[in-house]
């Protein structure tokens, strides 16, 4: 399995570190205790287009969200977290 | 004052030769990270003050005995220079790295077993930070081989990873076909 980190370029997955959902991105307002309950626990879980986040550890140091397919194993893309969060 | 003996994070361990290869540990340099503050340009005063810019992202800058490596996104090294005031974050680093370079014919055939970077596409000049084994390291493709920099503690781990593959390479390139 490659990445196509877009500081670097294309690289082994040897390089990265797996957090978990793009969903860490969007952080509820305090206080609202259902939203940060979703926001920790419930999580989809498809046979499909899935977002997540990757840290290019062995890298630049760069968080990414790649988006790929849990069933096919395609990367559709690759975009710096800082990015997606502007 | 005492005068303290500098020694090198590979003391004893290195230089090494084992066939067409030779592994030698390059000597103590002054060394700063360099990370600029959002925003804040800095390659023109580093110029002024050092002889050298700030290099391309995956390059060095060298000039004299002073060079500029990219090693991470926002972030550079300063080699063989005192760095200016700068709007920038600035750690000294010297001494915390072990610092060798890997040359010969069958160098890439090393790294390859130990790299996971495509180290066919990489031009003289060219850095990237990426893994040794199991440990970070940053990895500067020369003319004449590979320099490779690890954290100063992992000195005689990096040595002993890089000879076991150059014995290993030597040995089947001896086989009979
Ligand atoms: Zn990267």
């Amino acid at each position: 399995m490659r990445i196509n980190c877009p500081i670097c370029g294309d690289r082994d997955r040897r390089e990265f570190y797996y957090l978990g959902a793009s969903d860490y991105l969007n952080r509820p307002a305090e206080g609202d205790l259902d939203a940060i309950h979703t926001y920790l626990h419930i999580r989809e879980n498809p046979a499909g287009v899935t977002k997540d986040l990757w840290h290019h550890e062995a890298g630049c140091s760069s968080w990414l969200v790649v988006e790929r397919n849990t069933s096919t194993h395609e990367i559709h893309s690759v975009t710096l977290a800082s990015e997606v969060t502007k | 004052m005492i005068d303290l003996i500098a020694k090198s994070a590979a003391d004893g361990l290195l230089p090494v030769t084992i066939g067409s290869m030779t592994l030698t540990e390059l000597p103590l340099r002054e060394m700063h990270s360099i990370a600029p503050f959002k925003g804040a340009k800095v390659s023109a005063a580093l110029k002024k003050a050092t002889g050298v810019g700030l290099p391309d992202v995956g390059r060095g800058t060298a000039k004299g005995g002073v060079e500029i490596l990219w090693t991470a996104r926002g972030q550079y090294f300063l080699i063989g220079a005192t760095p200016p005031k700068l709007s920038a974050a600035i750690t000294d680093q010297s001494d915390a790295w072990c610092a060798v370079v890997l040359s010969g014919e069958s160098a890439p055939q090393v790294m390859a077993r130990v790299c996971p970077l495509d180290l066919g596409r990489m031009g003289e000049g060219d850095v990237a930070r990426s893994l040794v084994g199991h440990m970070t390291a940053i990895i500067v493709k020369r003319a004449d081989g590979f320099e490779i920099l690890v954290f100063r503690a992992f000195a005689k781990t990096l040595v002993h990873e890089l000879r076991e593959v150059m014995v290993s390479v030597t040995a089947q390139a001896a086989l009979p076909d």
